[in-house]
C-alpha cells in the first residue's frame, strides 16, 4: 500500500514499570485455569526484580500479565492451552522479547520445528505441584529460545 | 513491512552505552516465527478496560499535583497508516521534580502526594488517545558519570495483534539531554529517533489551562479488519 508510515522505535520499560502496567486482575485470566509460575533470570543468573511477564493465548484470546518480584518470580492464572505467546519485558531490554510456552514435546509443532532440538528444552513447561513452572533465562547458560515477528 | 525493516527501526538489544543490557539480551540468535503464527489476533480487554478517569493523571487525588499542565494526544496507527481502534494505551512517568513514585527510585527529589504517574486510555474509532497529566522533569541515573534521562513519558501499546506489542518513550521537543542519552540514541537511526519526540501545538493549547503535545505512534504491520476485530 502507498503512504507507508514509519514504524515508531522501541525503548525500555525502566525500572519502574510498576507505576504503569501492573493491573490488580493481571496475572489471572482464568481463576479455575492453569497455574504456571517462573523466574526471570539474567546473564548471571541472577533474578531480574524488574520484568513483566505477559501471556497470550491466541485460541481463547486470554491475556495475563504479571510482574516479577525481588526474586525474579512471576505467577499467571490462564485457561489450559497447548502454547501460549509470551512477552517479556524489563530494564535493560530495549524491546520486548517474544518467547512460547509448550506443554508437550510436539515434533509437528510448527514452530517448535524451527527451534534446533538441542534448544526446544527451553519452551517445555514442567509440571509442578499442580501446575507448571517456566523459568525464563535470557542470557547465557540455557538462554531461552526467544523469536522475532 | 518485513523483519529486516523491523530490525532496522528498532535498538540493537546489545546496546553497550546503556550499561543494563549487558546481561539482559540473548547471545543465541533469534528464531523467525512464520508470519501466520505470529500474526494472531491481539487480547481482549477485559478487565483491562480503563475506568473513565484513568486517562488524567492530574485529577487522581485529593489535589492537583505541581508542574506544568500539559495534554497528550495523537493516534495509534499501523503501518499502512490505518488507525488502531479500541486499543489499549498505557503511560508512566515520573513527576514534575523527575521523581518516580516507586520504592526502587531513590533520588533525593521530592514526591508529590498529588501524583501517582500512571495513566491509561482505549483508542477512540479513529484511533485516537488522550491524557491530561504535567510534564515530567529530568532525572540522573547510574549509567555513567553526570548521566541525565531527558524527560520523557513511557507509552505501552498492545495494538490488535500480537505482533504489534510495543513498549517506548516519548520526548520533548528542544531537549539538552539528547546527545547525552544512551536510551534515546540506542536507536540509531536519526530520523527513528526524531519520530518518539512529540510536537509542541499552540492550536492544541487550551488558554489559561494547559500546553499541549502531540505523538502518533506507529506499529508495524496492517492491523485488524473491522470485521476481524469483532470476533
Amino acid at each position: 500500500m502507498s503512504g507507508a508510515s514509519p514504524l515508531t522505535p522501541a525503548q525500555t520499560v525502566g525500572p519502574f514499570l510498576a507505576i504503569g502496567l501492573p493491573w490488580e486482575a493481571g496475572p489471572v485470566a482464568d481463576p479455575g485455569g492453569v497455574v504456571i509460575s517462573g523466574r526471570v533470570l539474567d546473564g548471571a543468573g541472577d533474578p531480574v526484580p524488574d520484568a513483566l511477564v505477559e501471556t497470550w493465548d491466541p485460541a481463547s484470546r486470554a491475556f495475563c500479565r504479571c510482574p516479577t518480584d525481588d526474586d525474579g518470580r512471576w505467577r499467571v492464572v490462564t485457561p489450559p492451552a497447548p502454547q501460549l505467546a509470551v512477552n517479556v519485558l524489563a530494564r535493560g531490554l530495549l524491546h520486548r522479547l517474544v518467547t512460547r510456552i509448550h506443554f508437550a514435546p510436539d515434533p509437528d509443532d510448527p514452530v517448535l520445528a524451527r527451534v534446533p532440538e538441542a534448544r526446544r528444552h527451553t519452551l517445555l513447561a514442567e509440571p509442578d505441584g499442580g501446575g507448571y513452572r517456566f523459568d525464563i533465562r535470557i542470557q547465557g547458560e540455557g538462554e531461552t529460545v526467544f523469536f522475532a515477528l | 513491512m518485513s523483519a529486516r525493516d523491523d530490525e532496522e527501526v528498532h535498538p540493537p538489544l546489545d546496546s553497550p552505552d546503556y550499561r543494563s543490557t549487558r546481561l539482559r539480551h540473548p547471545k543465541e540468535p533469534l528464531v523467525y516465527l512464520p508470519h501466520a503464527v505470529a500474526e494472531q489476533a491481539g487480547p481482549q480487554l477485559g478487565d483491562l478496560r480503563p475506568g473513565p478517569l484513568d486517562h488524567d493523571l492530574t485529577r487522581q487525588h485529593a489535589g492537583e499535583p505541581v508542574g506544568e499542565r500539559i495534554t497528550v494526544s495523537g493516534r495509534l496507527l499501523d503501518g499502512d497508516g490505518r488507525p488502531l481502534r479500541d486499543s489499549l494505551v498505557e503511560i508512566w512517568q515520573a513527576n514534575a521534580a523527575g521523581r518516580y513514585r516507586h520504592r526502587r527510585d531513590t533520588w533525593p527529589a521530592p514526591l508529590d502526594p498529588n501524583f501517582s504517574g500512571g495513566g491509561r486510555c482505549v483508542t477512540d474509532a479513529e484511533g485516537r488517545y488522550a491524557f491530561v497529566t504535567v510534564k515530567p522533569g529530568p532525572y540522573p541515573w547510574g549509567n555513567h558519570p553526570n548521566a541525565w534521562r531527558p524527560a520523557h513519558i513511557h507509552f505501552s501499546l498492545l495494538g490488535t495483534a500480537f505482533a504489534q506489542r510495543l513498549v517506548t518513550q516519548m520526548y520533548f521537543p528542544g531537549d539538552p539531554l539528547f546527545a547525552f542519552d544512551p536510551i534515546f540514541n540506542s536507536v540509531r537511526d536519526p530520523k527513528a529517533r526524531e519520530r518518539m519526540i512529540a510536537r509542541f501545538s499552540i492550536d492544541g493549547s487550551q488558554e489559561n489551562w494547559a500546553l499541549a503535545y502531540e505523538f502518533d505512534i506507529v506499529l508495524r504491520g496492517p492491523g485488524e479488519t473491522p470485521i476481524e476485530a469483532g470476533h
